[in-house]
């Protein structure tokens, strides 16, 4: 740890926090300290809790419960404003940037300097923005759109933005998610030139390599709590792995290992994409499922996304039983029997405020429409009664509108919709999300069922316990490349997390 | 550890795009260029009517079919400068038509009713219009109406409004004849130059640097391109968003004054599908209705296009029914290909 001056308060000091969300505690009696001087790392699964931390000190939500200390003084943060006033300065994962302005009003909106009041002054803006950049060793172009910048230039815009502010906490969310080894380099001296015995950063990642490199000490979340903190030089990755999974593979017993050996219903060899993904390859059989794990942004839904044809490929080649097909949209995937149910069931899955037996039948609608472009109402409610009995979907009648079935039932409902049109393949996009312990349950059985009935099963999910559960392979990413497919008795949640933190820049694994 | 099919790692990425000076390379200033070039593109177009047309007819290119061409674009062309910034936020007034027409029925309740000074009646009846935009602005901000419904009921409101104030009658400015030369008057000896037309100038002057050198128009530019990022840096977007609906119903009150003024009288029918011509204004001259993407100039042009080819069109005597046709397809055209140059870019 740097040597922190002798002041006995914290820089920045969380007693007892908690915010609950509908349906869900983010945060619970979390206590945390950040000492002057120091990087603190923030590290946890996705849903952990640590971004729900973040906006707290950001002043977007208030806690439920709790104290903030900075300096040993108690204060409530007011808003995001409030925040930059206490020398709270935050960079967001998801870039709070204003496309259409130059870099330097950008950085210093809402704090132009104005020649009579109302007037800009653009000029000492830019010389202001120019002078900012120079102090911090950065080569940006205060006249510069941020719309055509890379990522990775706005992102340092960003942290212009962040540092401009005179801050004494820097909040930094996966800032090198964007960026590559050499700007990351860039990053770190920015963060070291800003590490001072009166300031102090909290640094979220997820990327193993990079806490050992830049934190003094490492917190880690887990279910919204905070489940240790460590001496960054005195722990390990595996350590820090172990803390963030649990010790114990919460309670599911594993499927007995199957032997799928049936020929591949489909196979995806060198899929790229121009954004993210790197020479992607594997295949899924008949009766199998194929979970795919990995963090947030590895790649795993931009694979499901390609396959389908929803965003285009730059190269690779689909199989469907052997044959290679083009696919250049979801519609045509369909028709090679390939579904895709979107992880987000609300806007891409559903029509919300139409009835339930409409929604199964949608995309099969052909099917029910006579020669003179009439639609069987009659047809299309005895197809939606089978369904709602073969899922079990709880709802009074198949005129229901979805809206108001539970998450559970609705996710049943996208996947009623897919059985209607007969797919080999089906690719399940995080099937359980914002669904309860029960109604995760009856998603389990059916996944399973539809794998014995033969179907061929693709299973995204960030929540491991669910993967290892289901999966017969698990497919492992990061960084858009797939790093790893383990066979189910192979796979722990420490080796899947070790997998899915290798990130390109690496050599070993500690 | 186990791992029957891994993957080897990946090559590093090519160094060439790694260091930060790489990423520097000419693609802004391409982009840059890109931007003045649509401009160009639209006063290009402009141009190529205004040329079309004169070889077309002789009656075309003279002074006299200028002003008048001139004259014609300035009402509309004033309600669309109010609305540009509208627009420019992301949002969008549909009021601004009845609104223009109810401004115009209180500029004679103002002279003709109450018999208020010239000065006053003209100075009451702008401010009447912003008090119509105030209003859209705090449905908009403060109620969280969305814009399209707020305005549209607005339209509403106004259109009524208008007939029940003014007995559905039109309204006559007897008592003060001077009133019809505000839009009337010519100004430069020789030709018929009205001082509308120069109004409708100094108004292009005045929004030009509104929005580009003014703090009001950084905010309306930030508040469409990133709203919620805008807030978050602690910019108070509530109340510059009832600032600039508030600004556009200056604009409209000042268009009723003009259009009261040309007619001599306050008509209190009408105004309905003028807020679309203003729209259509703004939206070929490149203002994006998402918001962030916008100017002056292009509003500007792009209000002299429609009036250019309304008045070529009925010079060269192509009847009235087919030069909204012809509007309707330079709309369609012209947001046609700023969408394409949105996706290249």
């Amino acid at each position: 740890m740097t040597d922190a001056p002798e002041a006995s308060a914290p820089l920045l000091d969380l007693r007892g926090v908690s915010k609950g969300f509908p349906g869900v505690q983010a945060l619970d009696d979390v206590s945390l300290e950040l000492h002057h001087g120091e990087v603190l790392a923030l590290v946890g699964e996705n849903g952990a809790g640590k971004s729900t931390l973040m906006k707290l000190l950001a002043g977007i939500h208030t806690p439920d419960a709790g104290t903030f200390r900075l300096n040993g003084e108690e204060l409530s943060i007011e808003g995001p404003k409030h925040a930059q006033e206490l020398g709270i300065s935050i960079i967001h994962q998801e870039f709070n940037l204003m496309p259409d302005l130059t870099v330097a009003q950008n950085i210093f909106i809402g704090r132009e300097q104005r020649a009579a009041g109302f007037f800009l002054d653009e000029r000492s803006l830019n010389r202001r923005a120019r002078k900012l950049f120079e102090g911090l060793g950065l080569a940006l172009d205060p006249t510069e759109r941020i719309e055509n910048l890379t990522v990775a230039k706005q992102q340092m815009a960003e942290i212009a933005k962040a540092l401009s502010f005179e801050a004494k906490v820097l909040i930094m969310d996966e800032p090198t998610a964007a960026l590559n080894d050499a700007e990351v380099d860039v990053l770190f001296e920015l963060i070291g030139r800003f590490r001072r015995p009166d300031t102090g950063v909290i640094y979220i990642s997820h990327r193993m390599e990079e806490l050992t490199r830049i934190s003094d000490r490492i917190t880690v979340l887990r279910d919204g709590r905070n489940v240790g903190t460590r001496v960054t030089a005195d722990t390990d990755q595996r350590e820090v792995i172990s803390l963030m999974v649990g010790r114990e593979i919460s309670g599911e017993q594993r499927p007995a290992t199957r032997v799928i050996d049936g020929d591949p219903v489909l196979s995806v060899e060198h899929l790229s994409t121009r954004s993210l993904l790197r020479d992607v390859s594997f295949d899924v059989r008949a009766g199998e499922i194929l979970g795919f794990a990995g963090l947030m942004g590895a790649g795993r839904t931009e694979v499901a996304r390609a396959v389908v044809g929803a965003d285009p490929r730059e190269s690779g080649e689909i199989r469907v039983h052997g044959r290679a097909v083009s696919i250049g949209n979801p519609a045509e995937a369909s028709k090679h029997g390939i579904g895709y149910l979107s992880e987000d069931r609300k806007h891409l899955g559903v029509l919300l405020e139409r009835s339930v037996r409409e929604n199964i039948v949608l995309s099969a609608l052909r099917d029910y429409t006579s020669a003179l472009g009439f639609v069987s109402d009659a047809r299309i409610e005895k197809t939606g009664r089978d369904y709602i009995d073969k899922l079990r979907i709880k709802t009074p009648s198949s005129a229901q509108l979805v809206q108001n079935l539970s998450g559970g039932n609705q996710q049943k409902v996208v996947i009623a919709k897919w059985l209607a049109k007969d797919c080999d393949v089906l690719i399940f996009d995080e099937p359980t999300r914002g669904i309860d312990v029960g109604a995760k349950e009856e998603i389990y059985t059916l996944l399973k069922g539809l794998a014995e009935q033969g179907k061929a099963i693709i299973m995204i999910s960030s929540e491991l316990p669910e993967v290892l559960r289901l999966s017969d392979r698990i497919a492992v990413m990061a960084e858009g490349r797939l790093t790893a497919i383990l066979d189910n008795a192979d796979a722990t949640q420490e080796n899947l997390m070790d997998y899915a933190t290798r990130f390109s820049s690496e050599g070993t694994i500690a | 550890m186990t791992s029957p099919t891994v993957t080897p790692p990946k090559p590093d990425r090519d160094p060439s795009t790694t260091a930060f000076a790489a990423i520097d390379r000419g693609a802004p200033r391409f982009a840059r260029l890109r931007g003045s070039l649509q401009q160009l593109l639209a006063f290009a177009s402009l141009i190529l009517i205004v040329v079309v047309f004169s070889f077309a007819s002789p009656h075309f290119f003279t002074a006299n079919n200028l002003v008048s061409i001139l004259t014609a674009a300035t009402v509309t062309g004033i309600l669309a400068l109010g609305t540009t910034f509208v627009i420019i936020t992301g949002g969008i007034d549909l009021s601004i038509g009845t609104g223009m027409v109810l401004s115009g029925v209180m500029a004679g309740v103002f002279l003709t009713y109450l018999g208020w000074p010239l000065w006053a009646g003209v100075l009451a009846t702008i401010l009447f219009g912003g008090l119509i935009g105030l209003i859209n602005g705090i449905n908009v901000s403060v109620l969280g109406i969305p814009p399209f419904i707020a305005t549209l009921g607005m339209m509403l409101i106004a259109a009524g409004l208008s007939l029940v104030i003014s007995g559905t009658k039109p309204i006559y400015f007897n008592d003060t004849p001077e009133f019809q030369q505000i839009m009337n008057l010519s100004i430069i000896p020789g030709i018929r130059f009205p001082m509308g037309v120069a109004i409708f100038i100094v108004m292009i002057v005045i929004a030009a640097v509104l929005l580009s050198k003014t703090i009001l128009g950084r905010y309306t530019f930030s508040i469409g391109s990133n709203e919620a990022a805008t807030a978050l840096s602690g910019v108070n977007v509530r109340r510059w968003k009832i600032i600039i609906y508030t600004l556009a119903g200056l604009f409209v009150g000042l268009a009723g004054v003009l259009s009261a003024s040309r007619l001599s009288s306050a008509q209190p029918t009408g105004g309905m599908g003028l807020e679309l011509e203003a729209i259509a204004a703004v939206v070929i001259g490149g203002t994006s209705l998402q918001g962030g993407k916008g100017s002056i100039i292009g509003t500007v042009i792009g209000a002299l296009i429609m009036a250019v080819l309304t008045n070529g069109l009925r010079i060269i005597s192509v009847p009235q029914e087919w030069q909204s046709v012809a509007v309707g397809i330079v709309i369609l055209v012209a947001v046609y290909l700023d969408m394409l140059r949105r996706r290249r870019a």
